[in-house]
């Protein structure tokens, strides 16, 4: 079995590295063809591996493939863990990888860096199943900091445009914040189980309960609260919640493709899944959870509010997409993990379709991204037009899509829910399903109906994107359509995640959920009643009336709430505090400590001070060496003389 | 009647002499050569005497070696001189600073 993951792993890496490496030599087709291949090769076996493990035929497998280091007892190693959990993440990951690269193809056609972007999206599928697969924090961490390097390359792919290398920067920096608690966690881990591996973390985990730290004198935190604090805090950076969430809008900078992989689909799941494997810490802290909770949920309604106000089509999947994570992370943290992971799996469908539908568009418009300059496009593009309308009802939670299971077992769960802050969660997440119909629809109706607002010129040349980028849109809107209703009762009611994610009985609200029925027909009929879908029409209606039926009344509504809607335009003044408070803070806590730490007690007193001391003394002693002869005479004959008599002395 | 004791004590004050030329000399380079023999010899005195009064050849025969290497090295030491005088054209041993740190 070994050598299976092995390859799965490694075919991507394989590929990336004779893309990149040898671009020029195995030219365009080369590199597209054996990325593919290195992707479709983990994709197959990872579809094997799944099926395997859920018909019984391969057993969960965790155990070492290679020792890197041993350091006073701690293991440094890499190792795969893979049970269900890391199957299902390892099919979705290289699932909509492989659409993405195929989508690619058409996407980039023309683009000079062709065989540079697919080494990059290569090495990144290697990145992510390094971390789903791992079993260890050590690889984790490998994982999580490679999935963001590959990130930052890839927001920065056009790196001659300022805005996309400002932000790669920022996607970066931002990440930096919520890597280094994720290292803290990691860190507090190992200090208080001195164990890097997962299944010897989980089993200390009951003997932490009771335990205290006080990291500032006087407050004695939980051991075990801190623990998951910080990693969350690691998962907010990576998963983009608030306030760490910054960096998602902007990294729209980057190609299509990429926003639909790694900013839609994958890389931004990675806190989610890490979550969810960190379930048996994490049921343990009451305190962390609710953090989980209370986060994910403003997250979930506050970010889909920004997304009213977009006019950049990319800008507004981006933001349903921090709004959707936010369900995710809620889902977390009311302990409906297995619910988080299959809105993961459904979102990184119909989100990873809804992005490349806006890329098709994009290209049909030469690259114009601003709604205000779209409309009418359904005759033009049909396969777009109705492939991204099935993700924008998936996205709404439309009864019998894929994302109306997850979403709704979301919002039940909640429902359910007693721990602190699952009031304030639930009515989150019931607005959010309005705003979220709202966006979608304003974002539909805006591209695809009504007038048409583009020049003439870009109108003669509308037209259907070629087969590369049509076909993924086809291939995603399947499982879009169809994968809640064939995984839902076996994710959520059958005890799917089987001992890899561990719900304390009292917290278990999905089989609280359950009692009432299970089936996909049933959640049909009740979901077809349940406020979660009267909001999602109602959203639905008032896009249309806003957006077709008036179109004049969204701008004297603007005007109308001009101050809650200069706040949502300035995206809650999140940025300008960054630019002009956090960051000019820092900057000035920075120059101090590098006027003072740095310039006067390093490089002062200690480096050209101890120069100095030195410089003097030899100057002071230089002066002995006067070069006559008798003055070295006399220096000789006392030194004689005073040791002849220390001799006498002595004896 | 002279004793050890005075043998010594000329012994002493030949040696005593000798460093003080050394130090006090500042002109002339012959004069440190010189010095230097007056030590040796006044050494040699030492050895002479104290041979005697114990009454072993051992600092007789050590006598003779030192007269020997001394003549070698005076005998370098002139001929250093020499070499000296021809590169700098003087001896003055004020001037013979190039040592100086």
């Amino acid at each position: 079995m070994e050598s299976l993951y092995l390859s799965i792993v490694l075919a991507p890496l394989l590929a990336a590295v004779i893309a990149g490496l040898a671009g020029r030599l195995v030219g365009r087709a080369g590199a597209h063809t054996v990325t593919i291949l290195g992707v479709a090769v983990s994709f197959g076996l990872s579809v094997y591996v799944l099926l395997g493990l859920l018909d019984g035929s391969i057993q969960v497998y965790n155990d070492t493939v290679y020792v890197w280091g041993i350091s006073d007892g701690v293991r440094m190693e890499v190792g795969f863990l893979v049970d269900r959990l890391s199957a299902l993440m390892m099919t979705v990951v290289t699932f909509v990888s492989l659409m993405v690269h195929i989508y690619t193809i058409g996407y980039m056609k023309d683009d000079p860096g062709y065989q540079r972007f697919f080494s990059y999206i290569s090495l990144f599928t290697f990145a992510m199943l390094m971390l789903v697969m791992s079993n260890n924090f050590l690889q984790l961490f490998f994982g999580w900091e490679a999935v963001g390097v590959v990130s930052y390359l890839l927001i920065g792919f056009w790196f001659k445009r300022p805005s996309a290398v400002h932000a790669n920067l920022k996607a970066f920096l931002v990440n930096r914040v919520g890597d280094f608690g994720f290292l803290l966690g990691i860190a507090a881990v190992l200090y208080f189980t001195n164990s890097l591996d997962y299944q010897e973390v989980f089993a200390a985990a009951p003997a932490l309960q009771g335990i205290t730290i006080e990291v500032f004198d006087g407050h004695a935190w939980s051991a075990l609260s801190l623990i998951c604090i910080l990693l969350f805090v690691g998962a907010m950076g990576k998963s983009a919640q608030v306030p760490l969430h910054v960096w998602l809008p902007d990294s729209m900078e980057g190609p299509t493709p990429i926003s639909a992989l790694i900013h839609a689909a994958t890389m931004v799941t990675a806190g989610i899944f890490m979550v969810a494997r960190m379930s048996p810490l994490f049921e343990l802290s009451l305190t962390a959870l609710s953090v989980v909770l209370v986060i994910g949920a403003t997250t979930a309604l506050f970010m889909g509010l920004l997304g009213l106000v977009q006019n950049d089509i990319k800008r507004v999947v981006a933001y349903s997409t921090l709004s959707q994570l936010g369900y995710m992370t809620v889902a977390l943290g009311v302990s409906a993990h297995a619910a988080g992971i299959f809105h993961l799996m459904t979102h990184a469908f119909f989100k990873a379709l809804l992005f490349l539908a806006a890329g098709s568009v994009i290209i049909a418009m030469h690259h114009e991204q601003d709604m205000r300059k779209m409309g009418g496009l359904r005759k033009y593009m049909p396969i777009t037009y109705w492939t991204a309308l099935i993700g924008s009802l998936a996205l709404i939670g439309f009864p019998g899509s894929s994302g109306f299971f997850s979403k709704d077992a979301i919002i039940e769960a909640v429902h359910f829910a007693s721990i602190p802050g699952a009031g304030y969660a639930y009515v989150c997440v019931l607005s959010g399903v309005f705003v979220t119909a709202l966006y979608t629809f304003r974002m539909m109706f805006l591209v695809f109906h009504g007038k048409e607002r583009m020049d003439a010129h870009t109108r003669e040349h509308l037209r259907e994107s070629p087969w590369v980028v049509t076909l993924p849109l086809i291939l995603l809107a399947i499982p879009s359509v169809v994968i809640g209703w064939l995984t839902e009762e076996t994710i959520l009611f059958k005890n799917y995640f089987d001992g890899a994610i561990q719900v304390l009985p009292s917290h278990d609200v999905l089989a609280e959920l359950g009692q009432h029925g299970t089936t996909p027909a049933y959640f049909l009929i009740h979901g077809l009643l349940a406020p979660p879908f009267l909001l999602a029409v109602a959203g639905v209606g008032l896009a249309w009336y806003l957006y077709l039926r008036r179109p004049e009344i969204p701008a004297r509504l603007a005007s109308r709430f001009a101050v809650p809607y200069r706040w949502l335009v300035n995206k809650y003044y999140f940025d300008d505090f960054n630019e002009k408070v956090l960051a000019p803070a820092t900057r000035a806590l920075g120059q101090r400590l590098w006027r003072t730490g740095d310039e006067t007690l390093i490089d002062g007193a200690m480096v050209n001070g101890s120069a100095r001391i030195v410089g003097w003394l030899s100057g002071a002693v230089s002066r002995v060496q006067t070069g006559y002869l008798y003055h070295y005479a006399f220096a000789m004959i006392i030194g004689l003389a005073a040791m002849l008599g220390w001799l006498l002395l002595e004896s | 009647m002279i004793t050890v004791s005075h043998y010594l004590t000329l012994s002493s004050v030949l040696f005593i002499l000798s460093i003080a030329g050394i130090f006090l000399n500042r002109k002339n380079v012959i004069l440190l050569l010189m010095c230097i023999e007056l030590m040796l010899l006044a050494v040699n005195f030492n050895f002479i005497t104290l041979s005697r009064f114990l009454g072993d050849a051992a600092g007789q025969v050590f006598v003779f070696f030192i007269l020997t290497v001394a003549a070698a090295e005076s005998a370098i030491g002139l001929a250093i001189l020499v070499v000296l005088f021809r590169s700098r054209k003087n001896i003055e041993v004020e001037s013979l600073d190039s040592m100086k740190g």
